[in-house]
C-alpha cells in the first residue's frame, strides 16, 4: 500500500476498490461477532471456506467474514449476497447444503431462514422484524464490512468525510457542524459534544489530547465493542476529524482488556490507516498531521469515567478526582483533553459527510440522532438495536424485541446501566431520549436495556445492582463506600425477611445523601436502583417487611415449596429430583416436603407436569401442616 | 498577590486568588467540619462532609470546600438545612464504622445519639491522611490503599515499614479512627516491633 496524498487519490483508490468489484458476484458473508464466533461462527466460516475449495466455486463465490449484526441470540448469521439472504443459526453441517442449494442452485434453504411468531418464514435480514424497524446509521456497515480490510470501509465512502474535513472546512467550521448536529455524548451523561469540543479547543495549553472511551463496563453491555470489533475505522475516522477539529496531535483509544478481538482489529485498522497516509504525518498529504496509542484498560467498571480515565493512561490507578476544573481544560498530564464515547465518535463522519441538518432531522427536540440499545433479559429477541432517538420503550420491547418472553406478563425494564433505573408498565409509551428517561427516574446511560417478567422481584433486582456498585466503587468517597455498604446490608436484611419499620425510610434518606454528596457520577447515580424501584414498586418492599412475603416468590428465604396433597399423583418426580433428598412419599402415596432439609433450589416445582401442577411456591404464610404419612393420593378421573 | 471578594454565610470575604472556600472560610472565623482535610496535604474530597453551597448566575451547587477554590463574586453558604442533613447522614455513616471522639464529636454536633446503621469494631475511616502524609510529606509511600469499593483497605507494605516506620510514626497521631496502630503492626505480624517502648 503506497500514502494517499491527496482527496483525490482518496477517491480514486475507492474507484479502484469499486471497479475491482462485481455487485452480482455471489458472496458469503459470515458474522463473526463475539457472539457468533462464540456459537462456532469460525468453524462456519472455515467449512465454507473448504466446500467452495472442494467443488472449485472460488472464482464465482467470495468470502468475507464481518463484525456484528446484532441478532447475535440467532447467531451465528451467515447472508448471502447479492440477493442478501440471511441464514441464522447456521452450523459447519448446514454449509453443504447452502452451497450445494444456494451458491449453485440459485434457491433458498427454507429451513435455515427467520421463523416469526406466525410462522412464516422471511428471506431477506431487513425484513425480519428485529431489522425492520430500527435505524441502523452505526450499526448497519457492520455486516458489509471485513474490519480487517480498511478496502471494504473506504468502499463504503469510509474516510471522504476525513477528506472533507481536512480539504473543504476549517477546524471551526467542523466543530460548528458537529455544534449545530445537536449530538449528544453517547457515554452516558449526554453533553453536547460539540460545546466540548469547543472547551478544549478554546482551553490554554498544548498539546491537547483526544481520547475514545471504550472501557464499557456495564454488565451485559456490548454496543460499544460491537461497533471496535466490526466498523474500527468508523471510530477512527471520526477520531482523527475531531482532534483536527480541536488542534489535537495525539489521541489514545482507551480498551478494556476484556476485548482482545477489539484490541486486534483496531489494531489492524491503525496500521493500516497509517499504511494508506490517513493517520500520522500529513494526513491525505494536509498540513495535519495526528496518530493514535491504544491503551488497555484493566477492565474496572469505575475506570471508564472521565477523571479515574485519564489517571489511568498516565499510569496511576483509574480512580475518580475531584473534577472542578473540567478535563476538558485539564485532563491528561494536565493539558486540555477531549474525551468521547465510542458510540459518539462513530456519529461524526456522517455528520461531517451529510451536514448538521441531516442529523438533527433524526431524534427529538433534546436528543437527535440514534442510539444502540443491548435489549436483554425476558425478551424474545435479544440482541443490539439502534433506533431513532424517541422511539419509545414499547416499540423497542415489542415491535423490535418481539415482546416478553416464555409468554409471561412484562413488569419493567431498567435502563441506563447498573446506575439506571426501573421503569413499570405505565412507562412503556416513555418516548426514550435523554431527558424522559431522567424524568421518569432512570437514565440513558450508554445503553443498557434489561426486559423483567412477572418473575422477577423488584427488591432483589435493586439489591444486585447496589451489590455490583459497591464492589466496583473505587472506594474513596464516604457517601458512596459507606453509603453502599449499608444500602446493600438493608436490602440483603429486607430480602431475607429480617427488614423492619423504618428501613424504607432510612433507604431514602440515604439514597438521597448519596445523589446529592458524592464525589463522581458513580456514587451520584447509584442510588437510582433502589429509588427508581422504591418510586413504582414500593409495595413490593412493603410486602417483604410488613408481611414476609416477596410477591414474585425470588427471595429464597421468604418463600417455602410445598406439594398440594389434592393435586399430587404420586408420579414420584419431584422426590427423584430432588437433590436435598427433602421429598418424602411413596407409590401411590402423597408426596410432602420436608421443610427442614428443603433448599429451595425449585427443581421440585420445575419438574412438577404441568397437568399436575402439584407442587406450588408459598410466600408471606404458613405453610400447612404435612399430611399424615402414608395418606394416599386421590386419583384423578 | 492578588486578592478577591467573595461573601460567605452573608459577609464579604477578602482572600489571595488560589486559596480554598476551606481556607477562606476559615480565615474569616466561620467554622466548616472536615475529616480528611490537612493544610499540608493536596484536596482530596473524599470524606464530603466539608460540603458548602455556591451560587453563580442563581445556579446553585455542591462543592468539596476543602477543594474548590474561590472565585470573585461567588456567593457561598456553607450551612444550609440540606448541608446539615448531609452532614448529619454522613456522620452517621462513619459512626458505624469507627463511633472514636472526633466523630463523637461530630455525632453531637448534630444531635446524633447513635447510629441507625449497624457497625462493629472500629474499623479504619479511610480518609486517607495516613496514606497522603506518607506519600506526599515523606515521600515514602509505606502505606496504601488495596482493593475497592466496600472492599478498600489500609495496609502498610511491611518492607518499607521495617526500616521507614521506626524512625517517623508521624502518621500515627492523624488518624481519627484509632485504627492505624494497629494496622501498622499488622506488618510485623507479631514479631516485636523495633522501638515499641516508645508508645503511641
Ligand atoms: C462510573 C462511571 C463509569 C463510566 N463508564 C463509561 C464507559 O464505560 N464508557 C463511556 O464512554 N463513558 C463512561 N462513563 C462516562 C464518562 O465519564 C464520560 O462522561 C464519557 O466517556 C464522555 O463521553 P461522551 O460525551 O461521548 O458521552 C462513565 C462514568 C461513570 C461515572
Ligand atoms: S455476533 Fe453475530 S450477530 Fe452479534
Ligand atoms: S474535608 Fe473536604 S472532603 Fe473531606
Amino acid at each position: 500500500m503506497s500514502k494517499l496524498n491527496s482527496a483525490a487519490e482518496l477517491k480514486k483508490f475507492r474507484q479502484d476498490i469499486l471497479a475491482g468489484r462485481d455487485a452480482d458476484k455471489l458472496c458469503v458473508t459470515i458474522c463473526l461477532g463475539t457472539g457468533c464466533l462464540a456459537c462456532k461462527g469460525d468453524k462456519v466460516h472455515d467449512a465454507f471456506v473448504e466446500e467452495i475449495r472442494r467443488r472449485g466455486l472460488e472464482d464465482r463465490v467470495d468470502i468475507r467474514r464481518t463484525g456484528c449484526h446484532g441478532f447475535c441470540e440467532q447467531g451465528p448469521l451467515v447472508v448471502v449476497f447479492p440477493k442478501e439472504i440471511c441464514y441464522l443459526k447456521v452450523t459447519p453441517a448446514d454449509v453443504p447444503e447452502i452451497v450445494a442449494e444456494t451458491l449453485v442452485g440459485g434457491k433458498v434453504v427454507e429451513r435455515l431462514l427467520y421463523a416469526g411468531p406466525d410462522g412464516r418464514k422471511i428471506v431477506h435480514e431487513g425484513d425480519i422484524p428485529f431489522y425492520k424497524h430500527q435505524t441502523r446509521l452505526i450499526l448497519g456497515p457492520n455486516r458489509l464490512i471485513d474490519p480487517t480490510r480498511i478496502e471494504d470501509y473506504i468502499a463504503l465512502g469510509g474516510y471522504s468525510a476525513l477528506a472533507k474535513a481536512l480539504f473543504v472546512m476549517t477546524p471551526v467550521e467542523v466543530l460548528d457542524e458537529v455544534k449545530r448536529s445537536g449530538l449528544r455524548g453517547r457515554g452516558g451523561a449526554g453533553f453536547p459534544t460539540g460545546t466540548k469540543w469547543e472547551t478544549t479547543r478554546n482551553a490554554p495549553g498544548e498539546p491537547k489530547y483526544v481520547i475514545v472511551n471504550a472501557d464499557e463496563g456495564d454488565p451485559g453491555a456490548y454496543m460499544n465493542r460491537s461497533v471496535l470489533e466490526g466498523n474500527p475505522h468508523s471510530v477512527l475516522e471520526g477520531l482523527i476529524i475531531g482532534a483536527y477539529a480541536i488542534g489535537a496531535h495525539e489521541g489514545f483509544i482507551y480498551v478494556r482488556q476484556e476485548y482482545p478481538l477489539a484490541v486486534a482489529n483496531l489494531t489492524v485498522a491503525l496500521e493500516q490507516a497509517r499504511g494508506l497516509g490517513l493517520l500520522g504525518d500529513h494526513i491525505l498529504g494536509s498540513e495535519f498531521s495526528f496518530d493514535v496509542t491504544i491503551h488497555r484498560g484493566a477492565g474496572a467498571f469505575v475506570s471508564g469515567e472521565s477523571s479515574a480515565l485519564m489517571t489511568a493512561i498516565e499510569g496511576r490507578v483509574g480512580e475518580p478526582r475531584l473534577k472542578y476544573i473540567r478535563t476538558a481544560v485539564s485532563g491528561l498530564w494536565e493539558k486540555p483533553t477531549n474525551l468521547n464515547n465510542v458510540e459518539t465518535w462513530a456519529n461524526v463522519p456522517a455528520i461531517v459527510s451529510k451536514g448538521a441538518a441531516w442529523f438533527n432531522g433524526i431524534g427529538t427536540e433534546g436528543s437527535k440522532g440514534t442510539k444502540i440499545f443491548s435489549l436483554v433479559g425476558k425478551v424474545r429477541n435479544t440482541g443490539l438495536v439502534e433506533v431513532p432517538m424517541g422511539m419509545t420503550l414499547r416499540q423497542v420491547i415489542f415491535d423490535i424485541g418481539g415482546g416478553v418472553s416464555g409468554g409471561k406478563e412484562f413488569k419493567a425494564v431498567q435502563t441506563g446501566g447498573p446506575s439506571g433505573g426501573c421503569l413499570p408498565a405505565g412507562h412503556l409509551d416513555l418516548p426514550v431520549d435523554f431527558e424522559e428517561l431522567d424524568k421518569a427516574g432512570s437514565m440513558m446511560g450508554s445503553g443498557g436495556m434489561i426486559v423483567m417478567d412477572e418473575d422477577t422481584c423488584m427488591v432483589d433486582t435493586a439489591r444486585y445492582f447496589v451489590r455490583f456498585l459497591s464492589e466496583e466503587s473505587c472506594g474513596k468517597c464516604v457517601p458512596c463506600r459507606e453509603g453502599l455498604k449499608q444500602m446493600l446490608g438493608l436490602l440483603d436484611n429486607i430480602c431475607a425477611g429480617r427488614g423492619r419499620d423504618g428501613d424504607i425510610e432510612l433507604l431514602e434518606e440515604l439514597g438521597e445523601v448519596m445523589t446529592e454528596a458524592s464525589l463522581c457520577a458513580l456514587g451520584a447515580t447509584a442510588a437510582n436502583p433502589l429509588l427508581s424501584t422504591l418510586k413504582y414498586f414500593r409495595g413490593e418492599y412493603e410486602a417483604h417487611i410488613k408481611e414476609k412475603r416477596c410477591p414474585a416468590g425470588v427471595c429464597k428465604d421468604l418463600i417455602r415449596y410445598y406439594i398440594v396433597p389434592d393435586k399430587c399423583q404420586a408420579c414420584q418426580i419431584c422426590a427423584r429430583s430432588c437433590p436435598a433428598g427433602a421429598i418424602a412419599g411413596d407409590k401411590g402415596l402423597v408426596h410432602v416436603i420436608d421443610q427442614a432439609k428443603c433448599t429451595k433450589c425449585g427443581v421440585c416445582l420445575e419438574v412438577c407436569p404441568s397437568r399436575f401442577g402439584a407442587v406450588t411456591k408459598i410466600s408471606g404464610r404458613p405453610v400447612p401442616a404435612p399430611v399424615a404419612a402414608g395418606t394416599k393420593v386421590q386419583k384423578r378421573k | 498577590m492578588e486578592t478577591i471578594t467573595l461573601e460567605i454565610d452573608g459577609k464579604k470575604v477578602e482572600t489571595a486568588k488560589g486559596t480554598t472556600l476551606l481556607q477562606a472560610a476559615r480565615k474569616a472565623g466561620i467554622d466548616i467540619p472536615t475529616l480528611c482535610h490537612d493544610d499540608r496535604l493536596a484536596p482530596y474530597g473524599a470524606c464530603r462532609l466539608c460540603l458548602v453551597e455556591i451560587s453563580r448566575n442563581g445556579r446553585k451547587r455542591l462543592v468539596a470546600s476543602c477543594a474548590y477554590q474561590a472565585e470573585e463574586g461567588l456567593v457561598v453558604r456553607t450551612e444550609t438545612e440540606k448541608i446539615v442533613r448531609i452532614r448529619r447522614m454522613i456522620v452517621e455513616l462513619l459512626l458505624a464504622v469507627s463511633a472514636t471522639g472526633p466523630l463523637q464529636a461530630l455525632g453531637q454536633k448534630y444531635g446524633l445519639k447513635e447510629s441507625r446503621f449497624k457497625g462493629g469494631q472500629p474499623k479504619c475511616l479511610l480518609c486517607g491522611l495516613c496514606v497522603r502524609y506518607c506519600a506526599e510529606v515523606k515521600k515514602n509511600n509505606v502505606t496504601c490503599f488495596v482493593g475497592r469499593g466496600i472492599e478498600r483497605d489500609v495496609v502498610f507494605l511491611s518492607d518499607l515499614s521495617h526500616t521507614l516506620c521506626p524512625v517517623c510514626r508521624e502518621c500515627l497521631p492523624l488518624c481519627p479512627s484509632g485504627t492505624l496502630y494497629s494496622l501498622y503492626l499488622k506488618g510485623y505480624n507479631g514479631a516485636p516491633e523495633p522501638g515499641s517502648n516508645k508508645g503511641v
